[in-house]
């Protein structure tokens, strides 16, 4: 808790929501905020969240209640060696403008999950020396993790396609 | 003409290093003997030196979390346990235990204790393949054979536990499948006194040798800063010095009141990998030994009549009606019901019945039983955690196996989410091999354990 | 055909003989079925006593390609690769139920079934098959490989 009040005191309106839930520490940040809030988590002493142990998104639109708010929500779990403390970041984008600025900078494992974000949801990254798709081929049409794409519509490169 | 080396004149024009024509480009992979499973270093070559590499991932994709939406969320177990697939016992407890703390449920005593043994027993399994493997292709075929003979014992314990051997979707959410065979501890014990055995030869013929030292010591590093920066856990950052272990610093079923260490070495090459690996399967067995001593027995069910009954007739019984005291008559179930007796699910077993399905003898011998099982069984209904998200972390046998999962309150997940500890030692793999030459390549990506499961999910 | 029918099928079964206990195999491994192969190759289940004890980890020098676990769809066009680069005499081995149907994998990226792609010559199902099961198709694809007619 004490991150979370530290978190809000110093950026305000940035942060939009804050959660305790079953031990987890949830803040959700603006999308203009979130590079120098992942700094500040990052460098800041009493914080010192030196690794970003997850980056993933998850699409809400058949989330229900949520089917008409911000689309994808991109989720950062950092973890701190030496404080042994997490926190959750999110950041919510919209279908439309689906872009938010790249944490390569900050943690270069960012560099591969971005890319999986982006292959498995189709959410660009601002910044990124590498946009290719990770675990897909070039080749493959849409986003699979996206609550629209059928789970069996196969796109062979040989073979047939059921 | 500027200045140009002796190398560059004898070689033409163009320079050697640094993206000139005359570097090689190889691909390494995907069908290649080292890659376990596949993945493809796709590298350049100035001689035998590595300049450039790019690592390309995603062969074994199968959909794990699209897939994880489509069911319930016990059908999950099933393909979690070829996440990992050389320890899948660790991650179909994570995915559960994930689950259940967004339910709020903690689990029984002996559970925790089952869960326990069992990960540990895949821990080991997991490094004698690693270590076994990375050796065969150095060349010491003997100790691959070795291990594999070791992992076969573990396998044999795993059998008779879980009824196979490799994809043994054992987890549930709120428990296991079934409670622990009669002998189980003296025949891990057993198990143990032989892989113990095998240890040792392979100490023996390994930890000394000059060829293994000379091909794994001080190649592969990587920095302690760089393998936190990449956010790599589990051996290969204790083999950078960094004593952290999910056990330890975030302690989950009865970690907490189990002794055992956490070996580091301190300079990230090959060789302290190797090291670290070989220590942690003492340690695992240590852990093990001492859960099977303190494992908890819980509560025995008093007999009604004394003897067990047919279930055929225990069925005719409650058909009749004469179902007084029917729930407290023990069954002769079938042998493949072994462990999921009455009173060995309420051992093992959350007691939350919108969690855990109800044991046969009340599914069978009362309505109450039956709808308990239908509510959780037919389609539409099923476990339904509340709407939230959850996070839980174990320690996975390449480092920090985490579970995010989403759920909207339904009866599927929305998302399930699998943190992979094999991805980042594969993102910082280019840091690790530029600059060595290329048959060090094998060593190192051997000693990174890249499960293709785990990786691409 | 008389005398030289004769010797023609002693010869067929003396090379169908050599042939099916001298197998290299291309153990095209990929996933958790891999770990049932290298249990059925090691000393438990041991596989060399049928002679195919030594893997070939070249298309050029193997003659049976056991595609052992799930094929993805980035991984289809190296598998077909491979078994193009295999010479004659050939045969496949689907090893596993994904590579037979593709298991329960039917989603976006999984090949449903190997046969699909690559003609094959045995199916061994199971989710990762037992040794014994792996054992038994290995004798099965013998009994093939003997049987095979020459042609001259």
């Amino acid at each position: 808790m004490a991150i979370l009040d530290e978190l809000r005191r110093r950026f305000g309106d940035a942060i939009v929501e804050t959660d305790d839930h079953r031990g987890d520490l949830t803040a959700v940040v603006a999308r203009a905020a979130l590079l120098s809030v992942l700094a500040h988590c990052r460098d800041e002493a009493a914080l010192a969240f030196d690794v970003l142990m997850d980056l993933t998104a998850v699409d809400y639109s058949k989330f229900p209640g949520r089917e008409d708010g911000p689309r994808f929500e991109v989720v950062y779990h950092l973890y701190s060696i030496a404080r042994n403390h997490r926190l959750r970041l999110k950041v919510r984008v919209d279908q439309d403008d689906a872009r938010v600025p790249t944490a390569v900078g900050l943690w270069p494992i960012a560099n591969w999950l971005e890319r999986e974000v982006w292959d498995m949801f189709g959410i660009r990254f601002e910044g990124h020396p590498d946009p290719r798709r990770l675990l897909l081929y070039e080749e493959f049409v849409g986003h699979p993790l996206r609550k629209d794409y059928p789970i069996n519509r196969r796109q062979p490169l040989v073979g047939p396609a059921s | 003409m500027a200045q140009m080396t002796r190398r560059e004149f004898m070689l033409g024009e163009g320079s050697g290093t640094g993206g000139g024509p005359q570097n090689l480009h190889i691909g390494v992979g995907p069908a290649h003997p080292a890659m376990h499973g596949i993945i493809r270093i796709a590298s350049e070559l100035d001689g035998e030196t590595i300049v450039k590499a790019d690592v390309e991932i995603g062969y074994l994709h199968r959909a794990f979390e699209k897939d994880c939406e489509q069911g319930g969320w016990n059908n999950a177990i099933p393909y979690t346990d070829r996440l990992n697939y050389v320890s899948p016992l660790i991650n179909n407890f994570g995915y559960a235990s994930a689950v259940e703390k967004l339910l709020g449920v903690d689990v029984t005593e002996r559970c925790k204790y089952i869960r326990v043994i069992m990960s540990e027993i895949s821990r080991i399994c997991d490094h004698l393949t690693c270590v076994g493997a990375s050796a065969m292709e150095l060349g010491a075929f003997t100790v691959f054979l070795y291990m594999i003979k070791a992992r076969e014992f573990l396998w044999e314990l795993v059998e008779d536990v879980t009824g196979a051997r490799l994809t043994i979707s054992y987890g549930r959410v709120g428990g296991v499948k079934a409670d622990l065979p009669d002998g189980f501890a003296e025949k891990t014990l057993h198990a143990f006194k032989q892989t113990r055995e095998v240890l040792d030869e392979v100490h023996r013929l390994l930890t000394g040798n000059r060829i293994f030292m000379d091909r794994m010591v001080g190649v592969g590093v990587l920095s302690r800063e760089e393998t936190i920066a990449y956010a790599i856990t589990g051996p290969l950052l204790r083999a950078a010095g960094v004593p952290y272990d999910v056990r330890r610093a975030q302690p989950y079923y009865v970690y907490d009141r189990l002794e055992f260490e956490i070996p580091t070495q301190k300079d990230g090459d090959n060789y302290s990998r190797y090291l670290v690996r070989m220590a942690e399967m003492e340690q695992s067995m240590r852990i093990a030994e001492q859960a099977l001593a303190s494992i908890p027995s819980g509560p025995i069910n008093v007999d009604f009549e004394g003897r067990p009954i047919d279930p055929a007739a225990y069925v005719d019984r409650g058909k009749q009606g004469k179902t007084e005291g029917l729930l407290l008559v023990p069954i002769t179930l079938s042998p493949n019901l072994q462990g999921q007796q009455r009173d060995a699910a309420r051992r093992v077993n959350v007691a939350d019945k919108r969690v855990v399905l109800p044991p046969k003898e009340n599914a069978y011998g009362s309505i109450e039983g039956l709808m308990n099982h239908f509510m959780l069984i037919m389609e539409g209904y099923g476990i339904r955690p509340p709407a939230g998200e959850a996070y839980f972390p174990v320690e996975g046998a390449n480092g920090e196996l985490g579970f995010y999962v989403v759920s909207d309150g339904s009866d599927r997940p929305y998302r399930v989410r699998c943190r992979p500890p094999c991805l980042p030692p594969l993102a910082a793999l280019h840091r690790m091999i530029v600059g060595e030459m290329v048959a060090d390549l094998i060593p190192t990506f051997g000693s990174v354990n890249m499960i293709g499961g785990e990786l691409d999910r | 055909m008389g005398v030289g029918g004769f010797f023609t099928s002693k010869l067929d079964e003396a090379i169908g003989w050599a042939r099916k206990f001298s197998i290299f195999q291309y153990p095209f491994v990929t996933a958790c079925c891999g770990m049932e192969y290298m249990a059925t190759a090691c000393s438990h289940y041991d596989i060399d006593r049928f002679g195919a004890g030594l893997p070939r980890f070249s298309p050029r020098q193997a003659d049976v390609l056991f595609v052992v676990g799930t094929i993805s769809h980035k991984m289809a066009p190296v598998l077909k690769r491979i078994y193009d680069q295999m010479t004659e005499p050939k045969w496949v081995v689907a090893f596993g139920v994904c590579t037979c149907t593709g298991g329960f994998y039917d989603n976006y990226a999984t090949v449903q079934g190997i046969d699909t792609i690559i003609p094959v010559d045995i199916y061994i199902p199971g989710c990762p098959p037992r040794p014994e099961s792996v054992i038994d198709g290995l004798m099965k694809l013998q009994d093939k490989i003997a049987a095979q007619a020459q042609r001259y």
